[in-house]
């Protein structure tokens, strides 16, 4: 049943071939087995999870079961969870437990979606790793010496050994997009605004958005579907109505136009990783598709705007961690100054801290307008990059990442070495583009992701044009040998 | 970009962070690393640029200017470290 998309999980579900019960034990199952060695989950919920499977199954009897009724889920740490723990990978919410839920969560809950558990995560998504948990390294699936990208490295490694069909995930800089490419799944991060941040932990809240990652586009179509939408108590949501991801899936690609941004083609680009991209390229000529050069040209200073924006948002969001009104306190502090500063410095981790104090400095006394002002004008020569760049063409395609999966510890070690692997994802989100990754092929027996992005609020052309390239391909159907 | 010892620990005390005092070289190094990183901007001329705050350019919303919310202290208190009688609890901080 692991391997079964959403589709055959539905049709199996209503057909009574099995029950969400049994559906939810056989991946309770799975996770008992087989995440010791990956540590994909903080939470697993069994208990919550079966009583939710019974519930669907009753909903199914009565014929109201909706497209998600009782199908499994693992859901990232990040959104909140009434009566589950949310710890966000930090040993400061090590025992939080929010007292309401997230949109995201409240609609999947209604829905009848059967969570299994929290996934691990870089903490508070700060990272490209998933080493930096307070829970622990999460690993690979396809090689569990390796890492399973991050932030939302759990969800990636979860439904990449196929222990959850589908996961939430969230992207401020490439967290969906870059574990989906390394974990050899499919995900897409949807257009700023597009999925409600309310009850999602903040990070950079400019760039944060919530996203889905399955085996396949159409399982990313039918999560993100579920996800979608206005949310009042969101209020950089975005009142637009959400099309039918589903019935724009298999448009013909005849005549769809490509661009290559040439500057995400050269130095830096692993060989491996770039002849997989022309093989999926070439699959996309014989889809009828027309592939064209385009310019990014100020591709690079993604980097420096994104780590001067997100980690000046970061300190920002991170200061209501006080100390006093949830979260970890220090012992016995002298004075109130002592209780905040003891309180963060044992709650957050080293990455965090890192990150909290690049804000603060770039945010302090007369660094504002040399670090923080220049770096939102940056952003909008990055975004005004991107409209010329897709005035001509359907879609953008290039690499996720410069390589495949590196090995535990080799970049956890020097902070910018980290900061440069995000040159091809930390854009989209600056512009506050929809992008995706899908997988593509491998590289040294490890999984690649190819990028597509599009125009904002073209998830549906996305969802569709890798959904056309997964009927005439099978990556996204492989599952690691320990996992099959 | 260099900073200093000193200066790191200004910025962990604007920050209301305690770091490790043995730490604070590695801090030193790493922060000006990411510093020489973002120096790179400098080198782009901005001028006339319109800073961009928001992906889609959008203002906040606004709504009416009635009371939605109701009292829910003791929910949100019970997951805080220290309260008595409806207020949280911190050191002193007056004589």
């Amino acid at each position: 049943m692991h391997t079964f998309s959403l589709a055959q999980l539905r049709a199996g579900l209503d057909r009574r071939e099995f029950s969400s019960v049994e559906l939810t034990q056989h991946f309770l199952g799975r996770i008992a087995a087989h995440d010791r060695l990956l540590n994909s989950f903080v939470t697993v919920t069994d208990d919550e999870a079966l009583k939710a499977a019974h519930a669907a199954d009753a909903r199914i009897a009565a014929g109201s079961a909706g497209p998600l009724t009782g199908i499994p889920y693992a859901h990232k740490d990040i959104f909140c969870t009434q009566g589950v723990r949310t710890t966000c990978g930090s040993r400061m919410l090590r025992d939080f437990i929010a007292p309401y839920n997230a949109t995201v969560h409240e609609k999947l809950q209604q829905g009848g979606a059967v969570m299994l558990g929290k996934t691990n995560m870089d903490e508070f998504a700060m990272g490209s790793t998933s080493e930096s948990s307070h829970f622990g390294i999460t690993r690979n699936p396809w090689n569990p010496d390796c890492v399973p990208g991050g932030s939302s490295g759990g969800s990636a490694a979860a439904v990449g050994a196929r222990l959850a069909p589908v996961a939430t995930g969230t992207d401020t800089g490439g967290s969906i997009r870059q574990p989906a490419a390394f974990c050899g799944i499919t995900g897409i991060k949807p257009t700023y605004g597009r999925v409600s941040r309310y009850g999602m932990i903040a990070y950079a809240s400019s760039l944060d958005q919530g996203g889905a990652m399955g085996a396949s586009a159409e399982d990313c179509a039918l999560l993100l579907q579920a996800m979608a939408g206005f949310d009042p108590l969101d209020s950089t949501s975005v009142d637009r109505e959400v099309p039918d991801y589903r019935a724009a899936l298999d448009a013909d690609l005849t005549g769809l136009r490509i661009g290559l941004p040439r500057e995400w083609f050269g130095e830096g680009l692993d060989a491996e990783v770039a002849r997989v991209l022309e093989a999926a390229l070439d699959e996309y000529r014989r889809l009828g598709a027309e592939v064209v050069d385009v310019s990014l040209p100020n591709s690079e200073l993604a980097i420096p705007a994104y780590y001067v924006i997100a980690p000046a948002e970061a300190s920002s969001n991170l200061s209501r961690y006080d100390g006093v009104r949830f979260g970890h306190r220090c012992e016995a502090p002298r004075d109130l100054e002592d209780l905040y500063k003891r309180s963060r410095g044992e709650g957050f981790g080293e990455e965090v801290k890192r990150r909290i104090m690049i804000g603060t400095y770039a945010l302090s006394a007369g660094y504002y307008d040399a670090y923080y002002l220049k770096a939102q004008q940056i952003r909008r020569l990055i975004a005004e990059d991107f409209r010329r760049a897709l005035s001509g063409v359907d879609v953008l395609m290039g690499p996720v990442a410069p390589f495949a999966a590196p090995a535990v510890g080799q970049m956890s070690e020097d902070p910018v070495q980290m900061y440069l692997s995000d040159i091809y994802t930390l854009s989209v989100n600056l512009a506050g583009l929809p992008g995706m990754s899908v997988p593509a092929g491998f590289a040294g027996g490890k999984p690649v992701g190819l990028q597509i992005i599009g125009n904002y609020f073209e998830e549906a052309r996305l969802l569709n044009v890798a959904h056309r390239f997964q009927q005439a391909t099978d990556w996204h159907t492989r599952v690691p040998a320990a996992f099959a | 970009m260099s900073l200093s010892s000193h200066e790191v620990l200004k910025i962990a005390h604007l920050a209301r962070l305690s770091i490790d005092e043995a730490r604070v070289p590695d801090y030193a190094r790493d922060l000006s690393n990411i510093f020489d990183l973002v120096e790179k901007m400098r080198a782009v001329d901005t001028h006339g640029i319109a800073p961009m705050a928001h992906p889609l350019d959008a203002v906040q919303r606004l709504r009416p200017d009635a009371v939605t919310e109701t009292d829910q202290r003791a929910l949100f208190q019970s997951i805080a470290p220290q309260v008595e009688a409806g207020l949280y609890l911190v050191p002193k901080v007056i004589e």
